[in-house]
Formats: C-alpha cells, sequence, structure tokens
C-alpha cells in the first residue's frame, strides 16, 4: 500500500442553523481551509471525491451546485458517494493506491436545519415492511439499549455519563455551538422520550461542512488501516447487543494500541457498545472533541471524526481511531486507523 | 499499484416501464444471479459490493443500499453506494474496477439499478422552488437548446436524429432485454411522432424504464475461459454554470475520451463498437465528435457508419434510446461493452470485436464516466 497522510483539515464551525452558505458556498469555503493548511493548491489536487445526501439537502442532484463551489475547471476527475465523507475518504484512498495521483481532496457538506432528519432517516427502513411503521432511528436505538441493559451490559446510569463526559468535552472545541454541561443526576431527571432514551442522548443534528486533503508521503498523520463493513438492516436476525460490522472493521483497519478515539456515536446508549466491539482497552480517550453528542452534521459527522483523529495525532498521540456509522442501530461502520508519520 | 481487472459475470434484468413483479430488491437480484451464474460464484467468493443509482428521490428511499445489503449478500462485507448523476452506472463500474486495480479486494460486485416505475422522474429532475425557477421541464427540456446549438454549428439536417431513433430501435429488436421494442420503426413513425422540445419528437426521446444490471470483476480470469479485460477507466466532471462553457462538446468529455484511450494504450479508430449514452437521438453524433471517433458526427450516421454491420457500430444494444433505467443505464454500456468482446452479446454482436468502449455521461452534460474493455488483457 502507498503512504497516505492526512495533509489538511478543515470544517465549518457547525451552527445549529446555518443560514449564509449554500451547498457551494459551504464547499468553497471549507475546500479552500484545507487546501491551504496542505499547502497546496487547487491545481495539485489529482483526485476529488465527496459525500452528501439528496435527501438531507432536500433536492435531487445536491452534490451538482456543490461542484461549482469548487470551481471544477478545468475539468477535474471526480466522484460522489451518496453516504458521509468518511467513505468519500475511503474512495480517495483506494484511488491514490493507483499510483498515477499522489493528491485528492474528499468534501462533504450537510443541513440538517433544512428538514426533519429523524424523519428522513426513518424512510431508509425497507419500504415494504418496516417503513410503514414509521420506526424512527431513536426508537430503533432504544430497543437497543433495552436489550443491552436488559443482558447487564449497560445501564441508564452510564447512558447519562456518556452525555456528560461528551458535554464535558465539548466546552473547549470552538467548532461547535456551546452546549451546557449537566450532571448525571440532572440528565437522569430529564423525561424518558424513547424508553430508555431521553431527548439529550440522542447526538445534537447541526450544520456544516468538512474537507480533507489526502497525500501519498510528505508529512502528517498517516493512515495506518482503514475498512467499512456492513451488518443486515433487519433488526430480527441481528443481535443487537453486538456490532459485528464494527468488530470487522476494527480488526481489519488494525485498532490496537489506540490512545484517543473519535466515535460517531448517534445515541449515548451506543458508545458503550461501540468501545466493545472495536477492542478500545478503558484506558482510551473517547471523542475529545465532544463528538457527535455535541455536533452532527449528517453526511459530514464521519469525516469530521477522522480530521479530529488527524488532530490529536497532530498534537501528540501515537494512534487514534476514527469511526463513522449509517443506517438504523449502528448498521454500517468505517474505520481508520492513523499514526504518526514515520 | 493497477494491477489487472476483468469482467467476469455479468446479468441484466428485462426492462419494462413497470415492472410490478418484483420489488427492489427481487429486481436487483434477478440481474446479480444472472450476473454470479455468468461468473459461476457464490455469494460467498464475493468481497465487496458497490452499487450505484440515481437520485434516492426516484424510488422515495434515502441511502436503499441499507436495506438492500441483504439481498445483495453484502452483509459483513463492504458496500459502498456511488450517486454521480446519469454516469453513475458508469461510474459505479470505475470504482468497483478501482477496488481491484488497487488490489483491495479480488472480486467485487458492482450493481446499478433504477425502479422508476416507483416514483415520477420527470418531478424528480426538475428542481423546485425556492432553489431555482421552476423553467426546466426535466431533461428533454434541459438539453433541447443543446441540440439545436449543435444543428446551428455544423448545419446538421434535421433527419439525422430520426435516423438515430430508427437505427436504435432497430437494434433493439436484436436484444430480448430491451425494453422497447417497436417492429415498425420507420423514419416517417418517428418523424410523425409529438413534438416534445423543439427538436426532439417523442420517438427521439429514452423510455423510462425499470432495470438493474450487474457485473462481477476480478483481479484474474478467475476460470472465465472469455473474459473482458478492462484496459482503462476514466471519470471527468466539470462544473454546471459559467459564462463560456462548451455544452454542445463539453471539455470534461473530451479529456476523458482522451485518458481512457491514451492509459489503454489506442486509438480511438482501433475501437471495433462503442456503447454510448444516447438519451436523446441527437446525442448520438454529438458524443461521437465529443469522443474523437468521427470529426463529423452527423454525417457518420447519414452515411450509415454506425449501423450494426457499419465501420463503428454505435448501441448494438438498442442503447439508452430503447432501456433507460436511468441509475443502470451507464452500468448497462459498460456491460455491453463487455459482452461485445466476449463474444456474448448473442443476436446483436459485432463480429470479432475485440475492443470496445463502454460511456456514460450526467449532470449538465458535466460528469462522464468510461472504459475500455478488450478481449485480451492488454
Amino acid at each position: 500500500m502507498r503512504p497516505v497522510h492526512i495533509a489538511g483539515f478543515a470544517q465549518l464551525p457547525h451552527g445549529l442553523v446555518d443560514n449564509r452558505h449554500d451547498e457551494g458556498g459551504m464547499v468553497r469555503a471549507v475546500t479552500a481551509a484545507a487546501l491551504q493548511e496542505a499547502g497546496l493548491g487547487r491545481d495539485d489536487v489529482g483526485f476529488t471525491c465527496s459525500g452528501s445526501s439528496d435527501y438531507i439537502m432536500g433536492r435531487p442532484f445536491s452534490f451538482v451546485m456543490a461542484l461549482d463551489g469548487i470551481g471544477a475547471w478545468p475539468p477535474i476527475r471526480e466522484s460522489h458517494v451518496e453516504m458521509d465523507g468518511a467513505w468519500a475518504l475511503y474512495e480517495a484512498w483506494v484511488r491514490l493506491q493507483h499510483g498515477d495521483v499522489d493528491v485528492a481532496l474528499v468534501y462533504c457538506f450537510g443541513k440538517s436545519s433544512l428538514g426533519d432528519v429523524e424523519a428522513i432517516y426513518a424512510l431508509q427502513n425497507d419500504p415494504y415492511t418496516i417503513a410503514p411503521l414509521g420506526l424512527d432511528p431513536m426508537t430503533a436505538a432504544a430497543l437497543q439499549a433495552r436489550q443491552l441493559i436488559a443482558r447487564g451490559l449497560l445501564t441508564e446510569r452510564e447512558i447519562a455519563e456518556t452525555v456528560v463526559n461528551a458535554r464535558r468535552n465539548g466546552q473547549s472545541n470552538a467548532e461547535v455551538p456551546a452546549i451546557e454541561t449537566r450532571s448525571v443526576e440532572q440528565l437522569l431527571a430529564q423525561p424518558l422520550v424513547r424508553d430508555p432514551l431521553r431527548a439529550h442522548d440522542a447526538a445534537r443534528f447541526t450544520d456544516g461542512a468538512a474537507a480533507i486533503v489526502l497525500t501519498v508521503g510528505g508529512g502528517g498523520p498517516r493512515i495506518a488501516g482503514i475498512d467499512h463493513r456492513i451488518d443486515s438492516m433487519n433488526l430480527g436476525v441481528r443481535d443487537l447487543t453486538l456490532c459485528n460490522s464494527a468488530r470487522i472493521a476494527a480488526e481489519r483497519a488494525g485498532a490496537h494500541n489506540i490512545d484517543a478515539a473519535e466515535l460517531y456515536v448517534p445515541y449515548a446508549s451506543q458508545e458503550k457498545l461501540l468501545c466493545a466491539a472495536m477492542g478500545l482497552d478503558p484506558g482510551v480517550q473517547i471523542n475529545p472533541s465532544g463528538g457527535t453528542l455535541v455536533a452532527e452534521t449528517p453526511m459530514v459527522a464521519g469525516l469530521v471524526r477522522i480530521g479530529e483523529a488527524a488532530r490529536l495525532i497532530r498534537s501528540g498521540a501515537k494512534r487514534t481511531l476514527a469511526h463513522a456509522t449509517a443506517g438504523p442501530c449502528l448498521q454500517q461502520n468505517l474505520v481508520c486507523v492513523l499514526e504518526e508519520a514515520p | 499499484m493497477s494491477g489487472p481487472c476483468a469482467v467476469i459475470g455479468i446479468g441484466q434484468t428485462h426492462y419494462a416501464a413497470k415492472r410490478d413483479d418484483v420489488s427492489m430488491p427481487g429486481l436487483i437480484r434477478e440481474a446479480v444471479l444472472r450476473a454470479r451464474e455468468d461468473a459461476r460464484l457464490g455469494f460467498e467468493d464475493i468481497d465487496c459490493v458497490v452499487l450505484g443509482k440515481a437520485p434516492d428521490m426516484f424510488e422515495g428511499v434515502p441511502n436503499p443500499e441499507l436495506f438492500l445489503a441483504d439481498a445483495l449478500g453484502a452483509v459483513g462485507k463492504p458496500i459502498f453506494r456511488v450517486h454521480t448523476a446519469g454516469s453513475v452506472g458508469g461510474s459505479t463500474a470505475c470504482v468497483a474496477a478501482h477496488l481491484v486495480q488497487a488490489g483491495i479486494h479480488r472480486r467485487v460486485l458492482a450493481v446499478a439499478w433504477e425502479k422508476q416505475s416507483e416514483s415520477n422522474a420527470m418531478w424528480a429532475l426538475s428542481h423546485k422552488v425556492p432553489f431555482q425557477p421552476p423553467t426546466i421541464a426535466g431533461a428533454g427540456g434541459y438539453f433541447a437548446p443543446i441540440i439545436r446549438a449543435y444543428m446551428a454549428r455544423t448545419k446538421a439536417p434535421e433527419h439525422i436524429g430520426w435516423k438515430v431513433a430508427v437505427k436504435d430501435r432497430q437494434n433493439a429488436l436484436l436484444n430480448p432485454y430491451a425494453h422497447l421494442q417497436i417492429p415498425d420503426i420507420s423514419l416517417e413513425k418517428v418523424q410523425q411522432s409529438p413534438l416534445l422540445w423543439d427538436p426532439v419528437r417523442y420517438l427521439d426521446t429514452c423510455p423510462s424504464s425499470d432495470g438493474a444490471c450487474a457485473v462481477v470483476l476480478s483481479s484474474d480470469a478467475d476460470g472465465c475461459e472469455n473474459p473482458a479485460w478492462v484496459r482503462a477507466t476514466a471519470m471527468r466532471s466539470e462544473a454546471m454554470l459559467f459564462a463560456g462553457r462548451d455544452e454542445v462538446n463539453p471539455l470534461a468529455g473530451r479529456q476523458c475520451a482522451q485518458e481512457v484511450y491514451q492509459k489503454a494504450g489506442i486509438q480511438a479508430s482501433e475501437l471495433d463498437v462503442a456503447e454510448i449514452y444516447v438519451p436523446f437521438s441527437w446525442y448520438e453524433p454529438m458524443w461521437l465528435e465529443n469522443l474523437g471517433l468521427f470529426e463529423c458526427g452527423w454525417r457518420a450516421v447519414d452515411e450509415g457508419h454506425t449501423l450494426l454491420g457499419g465501420r463503428l457500430p454505435i448501441n448494438p444494444s438498442g442503447g439508452v434510446l430503447s432501456s433507460n433505467p436511468i441509475g443502470a443505464s451507464g452500468m448497462i454500456r459498460f456491460a455491453e461493452a463487455a459482452l461485445q468482446v466476449r463474444g456474448m452479446a448473442g443476436a446483436h454482436q459485432v463480429e470479432g470485436a475485440k475492443l470496445a468502449l463502454g460511456h456514460a455521461y450526467g449532470g449538465g452534460s458535466q460528469f462522464f464516466a468510461m472504459w475500455v474493455v478488450g478481449s485480451t488483457p492488454g
């Protein structure tokens, strides 16, 4: 494998509502910042790949307008995934293995404020059997949490502690909207929304964009391993107290000797399960940025995890892990392990 | 490093306006099972799945790869979802080939599909206020002025489009999978069909189809006696909206073609057959020029060079004009190109075809994906 490094990372400050930028505006700002950090120009980029969702943006072909934002002229080698930007990074990493291209630009954007994200995700379900029932992802996550609690693998107190930690870590992240710290007792006093989950157990949706510049060779955190896997969507055939896809992806990406991890946690009840599935030791620092419980921009939060894990390497960590997910009950998972450049 | 990649399995569904007999997973399985059978492999032999389709609003299911993971045999494996507008079927095959060429996986299943009867493509293709003024009447309304510009630029006579429309529908009669089967197709019939978007008439236009296409790619011949070797892939995109952009002969298409020929180590003139993305009849002469296949596209059509049996047969399968499940249409071009060099195209086989081009485009003539396949690794 050719050594691929994260040479630049930028995110737009994630806001609860971003009324200032359209797709093109978001993408132009964030890609320019990432290229600047990498010390590269647009002409240096040999492959571009982006991630977004038409449903999140409320219209078909939303990525087409975004392409105008990066000024794709003269024409560029380019592709797009209808997925989180973390998977766009995976495609770019594959393309860099070919040998004819040495710099790739990855970007993604999402605006949760344009619609009801939970309602959109509920439409991802099997349209013949499950979607008509209106099973939203929080309800599915609550069923999963119930099973974890019933098997003695999780307590309501642990769910609350996850939220406490995320909000505490989020205080020092200038790129997410302010969020108040809370004690476990204060959280547990809140009403249940989907038993055993409370409103604050869900990731907080934001608007934003992110970009990463990948280079073959050069400096910056190096991708030590990357893999992604999917489980069945059919909740009835899965053991929801396990997460096989995350386990396989972590094994194949080399998730050992990890100092810190940035995990895409849609619901606080899923963090402990994810850590167990990926074999992360109790000493691993989880979500120093505050993670998705503080700011989840749809189609962006996964790439942001990779960017944040790269920042941790730049600030002294030896080996970090980034994780992205999609689908109900952590159905699809991507794991990217980063390490210091040798 | 870029290693070899072979197409060892191909599967298509029968294309139709409404495939009410199958669900979405059922439609996809039809293509996937045929590709698997052709490749003589089981689901357990596949390492990764790449899925492509056009906007999710066509079926009303966001990120359908999630619920289709079971039907695609992808559980426990990587599944990847590509969306690059109309070119997506081609891009999906390119992305799958990249995985094999980069040595990430040995065998990759690439699938592209659309079940357009689940919704109204015209609606989904037309941006709604407040994003854009509602002036674009679907794809035809967008492309008709560009066709007019081509006619003005090249002085092409009006009957050229009709000739392409007749040729592709005649070819479709040789393809049992093709959606439109019009045995009495004729120039008069096309000419007398209703004018939709001047100069595009009803029979100059592609249908709206349900359908799926699947290919199995492998890093070696894998027991297949007649694989199609992927000699090169290329993808190019350009911005949609800026003054001075040549939409008739887009630079991204020209560059993409040059890159794919150069990487394959061939001249355009060496191609034996091409399956190109022609959703409106006039796009055949336009792309012939864009792809560097003929200097004057409309004369090549007029002189019969693109007929089955002509100097360079174009779309012997009947093309997009005969079957158009949008998200799959690009992959069908790629798969038909592979069928030709495998000698498996049946009644629409180009005799002795050894090198073939698969081409797809999308968006406002701005996204391009191509591959060149050959009967030998090159």
